[in-house]
């Protein structure tokens, strides 16, 4: 698919050991609002081409923009909870070009007057450690058109006659979140990127503001990369890598262009500063489109909506507004279900919180619910290259469900070998697991008389065990358990096996 | 200002997507660089110490509530489209990707 050929790279260590990455991440994120930016459109995802158009999205003559009320407070919501100073006044600017993805000619975005500027986000690594991303800007835009290329083979550019274009899109609101250049990442420079874009991730969402559905497009990543000698401080030529779509390709393109910058300089040569494109099939970038004056977008104030200037009473407001931070909220979380560091780490690199929240608000123990959503399905989720909720609400198994196996459990019905069989069935599709245990005949003997016989029959087999434990050593009763449920056939509940072969032997 | 040149002219035409003669071409420069002169008298406007203005009227925080009105028929909004197909705006082939 890719016709360009990949560029040599330098090994990622070797590129490090003679190098360090500076890195810049550019977010867009689609706002969730039930309109446009500057009109009353709908903002429905896969709704009919041009069906959500008017004459303001439409740049026809005329047609006066107003902006949605709702635009403006997201954007500043997202300005706070990443720690922005708000300003006071500001306006947006028409970004001159002229494809035709914008029917207008212009994008409406801000220039050199953001929302919200001069930010930060810390972000937790595997390791436990902060990285701390300056935010330089996050300023309000509108999204553009989708063209499909047509007349080609491929559907790509490349052969494609002309192009037609569905502006459902445009107009669409925008947040863009510019990072200032990261510098002393080093070797972590590509699981920053990844950190960096999924904690962004999980602040949109508690926000509210965003579907933040990368495959979607409702959140997209522009990865800047450029490499300085080791013994230098002046920033080497960028590359721009555009649409890298999901948190795994923003660590795989972060590692590629350090890559292919370090092959280029350490052969002598010169980085062209470009953009690129990421291709997910085969893990590279390829040149793009050379920056020419049709760049030149000649921003100006946009005339026909008048300055943003938000109060400070609004800007205190909104602040009210903001949830918990999610570190707090992780931090706040693993107190109330007592989970060690480790077992709070892992929960939170599984993307489990928002899963095993609600688990345990649904009324299973915490360690129950870290269990079972982290046990079998964690395992199929990663064969399906999927995370544990996707793939969870891809199998219709939701938080009752755990919250159900348990109860089975604590009620007596099943031992913990059988409530792993259920889990297997409930991820099969086999209904609920009550369902699943009726229908596999799954249930502990309730019978004390058949346990009874069971017990008996072992401590006679045993009798050097059976007088230890009437001795006093009690844990040797664990070898008599083990005997009785394989008498049981694993159908007993082993904390009742144990209870009655003490009752037994000791009285 | 500098001189408006003949290259300068194609190129915006380029960009443009307007379709110009040699000879349209030569009679552009010379009438966009009058236009251009003219214009260009207004930097001559004695404004020192007047802060610029993009908005004449002192308005700010114009807004709607977020709710949804009625678009066009898809239709009508490609009415006005030279051409256009699978209910899309047909254009020329473009450079970059969307
Ligand atoms: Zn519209």
């Amino acid at each position: 698919m890719s016709q360009a050929t990949a560029e040599a790279t330098l090994p990622f260590e070797e590129a490090l050991a003679a190098y360090d990455p500076v890195l810049g991440l550019e977010v867009h994120v689609e706002l969730g609002t039930n309109t446009k930016m500057f009109c009353g459109c709908a903002t429905a995802f896969g709704a009919e081409p041009n069906s959500q158009v008017c004459p303001v999205c439409l740049g026809l003559p005329g047609a006066l923009p107003v902006v949605n009320e709702k635009g403006v407070e997201s954007a500043i919501r997202i300005g706070l909870a990443l720690n922005c100073e708000i300003a006071s006044w500001c306006r947006f600017a028409r970004k001159n070009y002229f494809y035709p993805d914008m029917p207008k000619n212009f994008q409406t975005s801000q220039y050199d007057e953001p929302i919200a500027f001069n930010g930060h986000l810390d972000v937790e690594l595997a390791d436990g450690s902060t990285y701390r991303v300056e935010i330089e800007r996050a300023h309000m835009e509108e999204d553009t058109g989708k063209s499909l290329h047509v007349g080609g083979s491929t559907g790509r550019i490349h052969g494609a006659t002309h192009s037609l274009v569905d502006y459902n899109r445009a107009g669409i609101p925008l947040i863009e979140i510019v990072t200032k250049p990261m510098t002393g990442a080093g070797e972590r420079a590509p699981e920053i990127a990844k950190a960096y874009v999924a904690t962004l991730r999980d602040l949109l969402k508690a926000l509210a503001v965003s579907d933040v559905k990368m495959e979607q497009g409702s959140m997209r990543c522009d990865v800047n990369l450029s490499l300085m000698p080791k013994d230098s401080t002046t920033f080497g030529i960028r590359s721009e890598t555009k649409n890298v779509n999901s948190l795994r390709s923003v660590e795989r393109a972060v590692r590629y262009e350090i890559g292919r910058h370090a092959a280029i300089l350490s052969s002598g040569g010169k980085v062209t500063q470009e953009t690129r494109h990421w291709h997910e099939d085969t893990g590279i970038t390829t040149a793009g489109r050379e920056k020419s004056d049709a760049e030149d977008y000649r921003y100006f104030p946009e005339p026909d909506l008048v300055p943003v200037a938000p109060s400070t009473e609004m800007v205190e407001a909104l602040r009210a507004t903001l949830p918990e931070p999610p570190a707090a909220r992780r931090k706040r979380l693993q107190s109330a279900w007592g989970y060690s560091d480790l077992e709070m780490r892992d929960v939170v690199n599984a993307g489990l919180v928002d899963l095993i929240d609600e688990t345990v608000t649904a009324g299973a123990t915490p360690a129950g619910a870290r269990k079972w959503w982290s046990g079998e399905i964690a395992r199929r989720a990663n064969d399906a290259g999927s995370d544990v909720p996707t793939y969870a609400a891809s199998l219709a198994v939701t938080p009752a469900h755990v919250v159900e196996l348990e109860s089975l459990v604590t009620g007596g019905r099943l031992n913990d070998a059988m409530a792993r069989q259920v889990w297997d069935g409930v991820l099969a599709g086999e209904g609920t697991p009550t369902a699943v245990a009726d229908a596999r005949g799954l249930e502990l003997v309730q019978d004390t008389g058949a346990l009874q016989a069971a017990v008996d029959k072992v401590i006679a087999a045993n009798p050097d065990v059976a007088q230890k434990v009437r001795d006093g050593k009690v844990q040797a009763a664990g070898a008599l358990i083990g005997q009785v449920m394989k008498e049981m056939k694993g159908q007993a509940d082993a904390a009742a096996a144990r209870q009655l072969i003490l009752d037994t032997l000791v009285g | 200002m500098s001189e408006l040149t003949r290259a300068d002219v194609a190129h915006l035409a380029g960009l443009a997507r307007i379709e110009l003669s040699d000879d349209e071409l030569d009679k552009m420069v010379g009438e966009l660089g009058i236009i251009l002169e003219s214009v260009a008298t207004v930097q001559n406007a004695p404004i020192g110490d007047v802060a610029p203005m993009s908005h004449p009227m002192p308005l700010v925080n114009v807004t709607r509530p977020d709710e949804v009105r009625p678009s066009l028929a898809a239709e009508a909004a490609l009415s006005g489209a030279p051409e256009q197909d699978q209910q899309r705006f047909s254009v020329p082939r473009i450079l970059d990707e969307d």
